[in-house]
């Protein structure tokens, strides 16, 4: 009952009370899980967050953003190697560099919608695959970027429980930034421009400027994950910048389901616990895992968890009023005749 | 000199992103779906063609025939059991399912071939070399690009002077209309599907002599072929076939001058063509599909 209230989130008590849940999880994490797992849990689950306000408030799918979590792992690398600032500079820095990639990046992109978008941004993110694998004096090119520190105030993070706590600050300063955009009248904004474009830009919407900024913040917000992570493993790689993180990222999303903000956090955990699980285990077939949950997801599945419990927490009370619909029910409504002809 | 030489292996390397991109092209015409397992079942295309000259001993000849038949009924297979079930929906779900088919089947062959490249000998009849006139040529990369113009020339055929193609093609640009004329559409979608795969599998049977078979091999192609078709204009017949050459000399020529960036061309020319004609080069706005 208590859950079923947290979960549908109606009422400002379920709200605070998922709040609470969700901090005593995220200060708690290390405790459960081996501390650099809980680290990338915490890392992917804001990378996950930040493609969400495309993906599941914006209606973009962006299946490049590894570009932008790879180039603030290198510039974060980069700035922490050659300034020995504190990492939250250099996790700043390399973000803001991401950010900058991603301006024109997303100048192009926005001139092509829908399933163009998803293309259009991969392509770009294997371009900048390619820079990066060529650009060896930046980015050690196949070796990958090697011993960025840990460094900040004379801590002592060599233990990566501790630099768990010292990392999740920037982690949950990025999630408030995510939970502020979207309840903000600029996320009412974004979450028309998903529903109807069209009338959008009626309505005196700058449509496409709001795409690109959408697409900024999400990269920078991407881009404070993969510097945290980087920052974490104390090298950067090409692995970073790769169109399977692109694809990982996306997984986590579906499978945690989108445009619910917590979804994509709970599916950042259950994917890298399970690559954690596995990798132990020695099962080595990451790739028919992440597939498999991929088309059964889709297939089945398309609210993803948080939003399949969601709605049918809230079909239980329907008393006061009716629900906002979910993106999966409006999409399909208003997209069920684009195709009839299959 | 050198640059001729370099043209014409562009337009043989270009051979395969044309057979992709017209298969890609077809299909997303036809369904509305952009099939993102294409580079795993070019990757299948190759690895099949080795595969069966390992256990069976078949030949590069028979292989051409058998793997693409083969793989289009698999494709077949997949588009009635799983593509069909979300054809109706945003077609992002159906990018999204192909992408996980393409994750399994590539890791499937990674698990059972691991990652090393198979070696496969070239044909005899198509070893060796043959004089240009200019200069002399491997056989077998001649071979490649005329067939391929032959393959795409026939497609572009069946596609214009034929019923089953005038219907393909009325589905592709007005699907409500050719369903109110009495047209039954959805017969020709699952062969459809099944073709564009087809021609995936022989564009990778096409790839195995001449580039390494593993399991990675369409993982990055797939991602060119995607900047081709929106270069080209996707759900342009013509305009995908035409990218794909133009793409493949640019990519060797950028080889000669810009040798460190010749693999990131591509996609600065995608670039360019976002900025000055966002519908592709030979592609209609987007609007007028829906």
């Amino acid at each position: 009952m208590i859950i079923s209230r947290l979960v549908a989130g109606r009422s400002p008590i379920a709200r605070i009370g998922l709040l609470v849940v969700g901090l005593v999880v995220a200060f708690g994490l290390p405790w459960f899980l081996y501390p650099p797992v809980a680290l990338d849990v915490a890392a992917w689950a804001l990378f996950a967050v930040a493609l969400d306000l495309l993906l599941g408030y914006t209606g973009l799918l962006s299946f490049g953003h590894a570009a932008f979590w790879g180039t603030s792992a290198y510039a974060t690398g980069v700035v922490a190697i050659e300034t020995g600032l504190p990492f939250y500079v250099a996790v700043l820095a390399g973000a803001l560099v991401a950010a900058l990639v991603a301006l024109p990046v997303a100048m192009l992109s926005v001139r092509r919608t829908g399933i163009y978008f998803a293309m259009v941004t991969l392509a770009f993110a294997q371009l900048i695959y390619f820079v990066a694998n060529q650009w060896r004096s930046m980015t050690g090119g196949e070796n990958g970027l090697q011993g960025i520190p840990r460094d900040a105030f004379g801590m002592d993070l060599a233990d990566s429980f501790y630099f768990y706590y010292a990392a999740i600050p920037l982690i949950l300063l990025g999630l408030f930034c995510a939970w502020r955009v979207v309840h903000s009248p600029f996320g009412r904004v974004m979450v028309a421009i998903r529903e109807n474009p069209a009338r959008a830009r009626a309505l005196g919407y700058p449509v496409d400027r709001y795409k690109v900024q959408v697409f900024v913040i999400s990269a920078f917000l991407a881009g404070i994950a993969g510097g945290v992570y980087a920052v974490g493993h104390g090298f950067a790689s090409l692995q970073e910048v790769y169109w399977t993180t692109s694809g990982k990222v996306v997984v986590m999303n579906i499978l945690g389901g989108m445009g619910t903000l917590w979804g994509p956090v709970l599916g950042a955990g259950i994917i890298v616990v399970l690559e954690d699980y596995l990798a132990t285990a020695g099962i080595d077939a990451i790739g028919v895992v992440t597939g498999a949950i991929f088309v059964v997801t889709v297939l089945v599945f398309r609210r993803g968890i948080w939003g399949t419990a969601r709605r049918l927490l809230r079909g239980r009370d329907r008393t006061a009023g009716t629900a906002a619909p979910t993106v999966e029910e409006e999409r399909e409504g208003a997209r069920t005749t684009v195709h009839g002809g299959g | 000199m050198e640059l001729v030489q370099q043209l014409f292996n562009g337009l043989v390397s270009g051979s395969f992103y044309a057979l992709l991109a017209l298969g890609l092209s077809v299909i997303f015409g036809m369904l509305g779906v952009v099939n993102f397992a294409h580079g795993a079942f070019y990757m299948l295309g190759a690895v099949g063609a080795f595969v069966l000259l390992d256990t069976l001993g078949m030949s590069w000849w028979l292989a051409l025939i058998v793997v693409p038949v083969v793989l289009g009924v698999f494709g077949m297979a997949l588009e009635r059991l799983f593509v069909a079930r979300l054809v109706r929906l945003d077609p992002l779900y159906n990018f999204l399912l192909t992408f996980g088919i393409a994750l399994i089947l590539q890791d499937v062959v990674r698990l059972r071939y691991g990652v090393a490249s198979q070696p496969y000998p070239r044909p005899a009849l198509l070893d060796g070399s043959m004089s240009l006139g200019l200069f002399d040529y491997p056989k077998y990369q001649v071979f490649v690009f005329v067939f391929s113009i032959v393959l795409s020339v026939l497609v572009w055929l069946v596609l214009t002077r034929t019923r089953v193609g005038m219907i393909v093609r009325a589905a592709t640009e007005r699907p409500e209309l050719t369903r109110s004329l009495g047209i039954d559409v959805r017969r020709w979608v699952t062969p459809v599907f099944g073709f564009g795969i087809a021609l995936a599998g022989l564009a990778g049977v096409l790839a195995a002599p001449m580039r390494a078979v593993n399991s990675g091999m369409g993982g990055d192609l797939v991602i060119v072929i995607f900047a081709v078709v929106v270069i080209g204009g996707l759900g342009s017949v013509f305009g995908s076939v035409a990218a794909g050459y133009l793409v493949g000399m640019l990519s060797a020529v950028g080889t000669l001058y810009v040798p460190a960036f010749s693999q990131s061309l591509v996609f600065v020319l995608m670039a360019l063509v976002l900025l000055l004609r966002p519908a592709g080069l030979f592609g209609r706005e987007e609007g007028v599909r829906t």
